[in-house]
C-alpha cells in the first residue's frame, strides 16, 4: 500500500471514502446460493480449469458410475453452444446449460437462473463446471462448498506457480489425463510438488477420466462431500 | 463502475475526478485489464475523464502452526519465515475494493 503522490485536490472536490467490495453483489448472491443448496439438501462442486483440462470428460464419467447411486445434477458453462449439455445429457442426471456470450466466468447469478430451470429434487451433488479459464473464476464465489481445479499433462508442471489465486482457492487440485502423462514428459512429482507449494490446503488426487486410474479416490472423496440422509 | 455512479447520484456529484481502488496481489485482477476495461466504461458518464488509482494490498499469510503472521514473497508460496513450514492459510490479499472517490 505505497501511497503514492497526488495532486492537490481541486477546488470544491470532495472525497468520499469507502471500503466497498466491488464483488459484494456477487458474494450475496453466492450466499442465497449456498442457503438454498443446503436446504435442497445438497453440495454444490465448483470445477475450475483451463478449457480442455478434461472438467466435461471427468463429469460424463463421474455422473455415470458415481451417479447411479448418488443423484447428481449438473450445470455446466460455456461461451456458446450446448454440447457440453448434451454430452452430459446421456446420463440421467439433470443437466442445464448457460451460455455466456463473451463472459469468461460463470458467476452467482447465472448458476442461481440456471438451477431454477432444473428439477433438483433427490440431488445430493451439484457439478457446476466453470467457463474454462484460469484467471477470472478464482474471484467469483457460485455458492459451492468445494472449489475443484483441474490441471492436466497437457498443461505444464508448472501451472501452479504462474497462476497462484486459483490454486490458493482450490479445496482440490486434480492432476488429469494422467494415461498420456508419460508420452507427454509430464513430470508428476514436479507438478504435485508445486500444487503443494502453492496449495497446501487442497486435497490432491491424480487421476484419468480415461483409464480409471485413481477415479476411486475420486468418487471416495464426493462420497465424503455428499451430505447424509 | 455502477458502484461509483451509484456514489455519485448519492452526493449529487456531476463530476468524478478520481476512483481510488485497492486491490488484492491475489485478487486475480490484472491492472492493465482493468485499466483498459475501465477506459471504455467511463465514456459517457460522470466519470468520463477520472483518475483510476490501483492501491495494491500485498498478500499477508498466517502459519498453521506457529500463528505467525507474515508477507508473503511475489512467488505466492506461503512459507513461514520462523519455522519455515508452508501453509496455506491467506490473511489479506483477495481485496477488490473501492477504497474512495474524488468528486463535485
Amino acid at each position: 500500500m505505497e501511497p503514492s503522490l497526488k495532486p492537490p485536490p481541486r477546488t470544491g472536490t470532495r472525497t468520499i471514502e469507502l471500503q466497498l467490495s466491488l464483488l459484494e453483489g456477487n458474494d450475496r448472491q453466492a450466499a442465497r446460493n449456498r442457503a438454498r443448496f443446503k436446504e435442497l439438501g445438497l453440495s454444490a462442486i465448483n470445477l475450475v480449469s483451463s478449457p480442455g483440462a478434461g472438467k466435461t470428460t471427468l463429469l460424463e464419467r463421474t455422473l455415470s458410475e458415481f451417479g447411479s447411486s448418488t443423484p447428481c445434477a449438473a450445470v455446466v458453462g460455456d461461451l456458446a453452444t450446448d454440447r457440453d449439455a448434451q454430452r452430459l445429457g446421456r446420463s440421467r442426471a439433470p443437466v442445464a446449460q448457460i451460455t455466456t456470450g463473451s463472459a469468461c466466468h460463470l458467476d452467482a447469478g447465472m448458476v442461481a437462473r440456471a438451477v431454477d430451470g432444473l428439477d433438483m429434487r433427490g440431488a445430493r451433488l451439484l457439478f457446476i463446471e466453470n467457463v474454462g479459464n484460469l484467471v477470472c473464476p478464482a474471484s467469483f464465489d457460485l455458492g459451492e462448498k468445494t472449489r475443484v481445479v483441474l490441471l492436466s499433462a497437457a498443461e505444464g508442471e508448472d501451472k501452479p506457480l504462474k497462476y497462484p489465486p486459483i490454486f490458493k482457492s482450490a479445496h482440490v487440485v486434480l492432476l488429469t489425463k494422467m494415461d498420456v502423462a508419460g508420452v507427454l514428459g509430464f513430470d508428476r512429482e514436479a507438478a504435485a510438488e508445486n500444487v503443494r507449494r502453492i496449495a497446501p490446503q487442497a486435497r490432491l488426487i491424480e487421476l484419468s477420466a480415461r483409464s480409471g486410474e485413481g477415479i476411486e479416490q475420486w468418487y471416495d472423496l464426493l462420497g465424503t462431500l455428499t451430505p447424509k440422509g | 463502475m455502477e458502484a461509483v455512479l451509484a456514489q455519485a447520484r448519492e452526493h449529487q456529484a456531476t463530476q468524478v475526478h478520481r476512483i481510488v481502488l485497492r486491490v488484492g496481489a491475489l485478487s486475480g485482477v490484472e491492472p492493465d485489464a482493468l485499466r483498459l476495461a475501465f477506459d471504455s466504461v467511463i465514456k459517457g458518464t460522470p466519470a468520463a475523464g477520472a483518475d483510476l488509482d490501483l492501491e495494491t494490498v500485498p498478500a499477508r499469510g498466517r502459519c498453521t502452526d506457529c500463528d505467525l503472521e507474515f508477507d508473503v514473497q511475489s512467488d505466492f508460496i506461503f512459507t513461514c519465515p520462523k519455522c519455515g513450514r508452508i501453509s496455506g492459510e491467506l490473511v489479506q490479499g483477495r481485496e477488490l475494493e473501492l477504497a474512495r472517490i474524488e468528486m463535485s
